[in-house]
């Protein structure tokens, strides 16, 4: 899902489990996924199977997953992956990390459970929870700064390159002094990439489904996408922003959260699993700071999403932003993808000139 | 005052708690037409096209009732047992229907919430009291009568393995008369499927009426007890989180640990959630452990009833056949 792998492989590692990565998704990834796992099920559930068994043929023999109590799907794929997995006569141990239903303390003591083989502390726990964590901060914001580079780059393709190396180096580090020193590499490189200076981009944002918004191969790497057509892409989820709201405690939690999810409450007014709600409410939040237009990114036959793209239109109209929906599955394709991203930015910098010009003339 | 409850979804679990409840209370209620090409027609007009069958279905019902009502009945359904959910999309059933169609009466949404604990039923109630501006003790009056009512409901469907719709439609001596001959041979078979797929004759194409007509015994979840739905779910290694995927699972595994049945149909809605995963962890067992034949229908807006048919009969030979095998074994080997 993204980079979060480079957080948790560290947190792993350091907890001194060996963490055998599969390597990207990649169409191979996706037709192993496909040919094993339910004709309906989502698409992260396929990618998942996909990765469980590049994993194990990678010699993995441990997987550790999420769990969850509903009503979105998610809750349920830990139970079912560890049956098709048995079926393929895998011999991999699963381990289900079920969120903790109010008490922090439990997911602790569960991640302690992983690592009580390797003798390691409270302690230890605690300072490769942090060191994670801090790697998690500094690849939100390589991520954060490169889409904003990417749309005013004068050489095409620069910032991916350096965006590339980064994440690379970030997942190699091995402490936190180490960390420091690449901060300061960051800025750098970032700085050496030159850019037009005055250009203003049409903003728009990303919301939808976590792991279609995350995962660049499932989403057919809309960021680069539409950076190269020159637009300034902001998401609606960030890793640590999840972390934030979704596992700690309720009084750690950010403040603004409860408030941004109040936008929605006239159009969906309650939660309805996974990230139905907030994809309303960050689509009201993102007409509010000014964007131009929003993207709306599920997977197909998601639950919570389909609510939520019931009241698109209305929440569409009534805040005048334009929002494009797109329902992601193991056929999209990415020409047809890309003719409609092109198409959606053309119809925002028309109306952006039809309205630029109705101020200049004084209407 | 008119109150409408659209046939459709829960209407198949619940019309006569509703029926006796709003009745108690001096309303008039008026049920939408059963589902017809119209109401279907309706439904693909205003329901996003993401959506489920019967979810689709359920926008047609609410415009089928436009004009007709003073109010419509759409409970916002979050939780019907404790810690279980249904499916997310009855959680937003309500502003779903008030995004997609304007212009409709006044939707009576009050949150049912049995998250935690049963008892939140009378928060369900009380609530509608306040919006219907009814005194708390006409209003419980109502409620008891009710419960009554669809606890005899309920009853009836396990004693005698009738459909709900057999009870609501008063076709009961008829079907004891006509299809309930008891003959010892008859092919049993364990329908699975959410209640408001497989009583819609219009949605399951009459597959239950086909079923009777090849003199088919059979079983859906509503035919069996809490305690047999319980036994069958100690198989699974976690608890579902929705109570119709718990229902359907429980049920089809005491069937097939007790080996009560000849075969297995489950229904399901093309893009429905819960089912795709529920769908398979049943047909996994059917198939690799007890070997019993699982016939697996998707229905759709674009379902036609030619094609259903004969992968039906097709199923049912196989049920017939295997049946005849067993019969003619010799005893010697």
């Amino acid at each position: 899902m993204g980079n979060i792998y480079v957080p948790l492989k560290t947190l792993f590692e350091s907890l001194g489990c060996e963490v055998i990565l599969p390597p990207p998704c990649t169409k191979k990834t996706l037709e192993l996924g496909v040919a094993n796992s339910p004709e309906f099920a989502c698409l992260p559930l396929k990618i998942n199977i996909g990765n469980f068994i590049e994993a194990i043929e990678r010699g993995a023999d441990t997987i550790v997953m999420a769990g969850g109590v509903g009503p979105c799907r998610f809750g349920y794929y830990g139970e079912v992956q560890k049956e098709i997995l048995r079926d393929l006569g895998y011999d991999v141990e699963m381990i289900i990390l079920e969120p903790p239903r109010g008490n922090f303390l439990d997911l602790i003591n569960k991640i302690k459970l992983i690592t009580t083989q390797n003798n390691k502390t409270i302690k230890d726990l605690v300072r490769a929870l942090r060191f994670a964590w801090k790697k998690a901060l500094l690849l939100d914001n390589i991520e954060k700064q490169s889409s904003k580079l990417r749309p005013r780059e004068i050489e095409k393709g620069q910032t991916d390159k350096v965006y590339n190396s980064l994440v690379k180096r970030i997942l190699d580090v091995k402490d936190e002094t180490e960390l420091e020193t690449l901060k300061e590499e960051i800025s750098k490189a970032f700085s050496k990439i030159r850019v037009l200076k005055n250009k203003t981009p049409v903003k728009v944002g990303i919301v939808g489904e976590i792991y279609t918004v995350l995962e660049p191969f499932v989403n057919l790497n809309i960021e680069k996408q539409l950076g190269e057509l020159g637009v300034e892409v902001h998401r609606n989820i960030y890793i640590t922003d999840w972390v934030r709201e979704n596992l700690l405690p309720s009084f750690l939690k950010p403040k603004d959260y409860k408030s941004i999810l109040k936008l929605a409450e006239p159009y969906i007014n309650c939660f309805v699993g996974g990230h139905g709600q907030e994809s309303i409410a960050q689509i009201v939040n993102f007409s509010k700071k000014g964007f131009d237009g929003v993207i709306h990114l599920l997977p197909f036959t998601c639950m919570p999403e389909i609510v939520a793209k019931s009241a698109i239109p209305r929440v569409s109209q009534k805040f005048k932003i334009p929002v494009m929906t797109i329902v992601l599955d193991e056929h999209s394709a990415e020409a047809g993808f890309r003719t409609r991203l092109e198409a959606f930015i053309d119809m925002i910098c028309h109306s952006k000139e039809v309205k630029n010009i109705a101020v200049l003339s004084g209407n | 005052m008119r109150i409408g409850i659209p046939r459709a979804l829960f209407y198949y679990q619940y019309f006569p708690f509703w029926k006796n409840f709003f009745e108690q209370l001096g309303l008039e209620v008026v049920l939408s037409s059963p589902t017809n090409k119209e109401i279907l027609k309706q439904g693909l007009e205003f329901c996003v096209d993401d959506a489920c069958l019967p979810i689709k279905i359920f926008h047609g019902h609410v415009a089928d009732l436009i004009g007709k009502v003073d109010m419509i009945y759409i409970p916002r359904i979050i939780s019907i047992e404790p810690k279980e959910y249904i499916c997310p999309k009855f959680l937003g059933l309500p502003d779903m229907i008030r995004n997609s169609i304007s212009n409709i009466p006044h939707i009576v949404d009050t949150e049912l919430n049995l998250y935690k604990g049963k008892n939140h039923i009378l928060d369900h109630i009380l609530n509608l009291g306040k919006i219907l501006n009814i005194h708390q003790t006409r209003i419980l009056f109502a409620y008891f009568k009710a419960i009554k009512a669809q606890r005899q409901f309920e009853k009836l469907m396990i004693e005698k393995f009738v459909t709900p719709q057999d009870i609501i439609d008063k076709r009961l001596t008829f079907i004891e008369n006509q299809t309930f001959k008891k003959r010892r041979n008859n092919i049993k078979v364990l329908l699975l499927g959410h209640n408001y797929n497989i009583y819609d004759d219009y949605i399951s194409m009459g597959l239950i009426r086909k079923l009777r007509k090849h003199n088919i015994d059979l079983i859906t979840c509503e035919m069996v007890t809490k305690s047999q739905i319980k036994e069958g779910n100690k198989k699974l290694s976690k608890d579902l989180f929705w109570t119709l995927g718990k229902k359907t699972t429980g049920t089809a595994y005491y069937f097939l640990e007790h080996k009560k049945v000849d075969g297995i149909i489950h229904v399901a809605s093309f893009g429905c959630g819960p089912d795709s995963l529920v769908g398979e962890l049943i047909e996994k067992r059917a198939k690799l452990e007890y070997k019993i034949p699982f016939l697996y229908l998707n229905l759709d807006e674009h379902a036609g009833e030619a094609g259903f048919d004969t992968r039906l009969e097709a199923f049912l030979d196989v049920l017939e056949g295997r049946k005849h095998i067993e019969d003619n074994i010799s005893t010697y080997g």
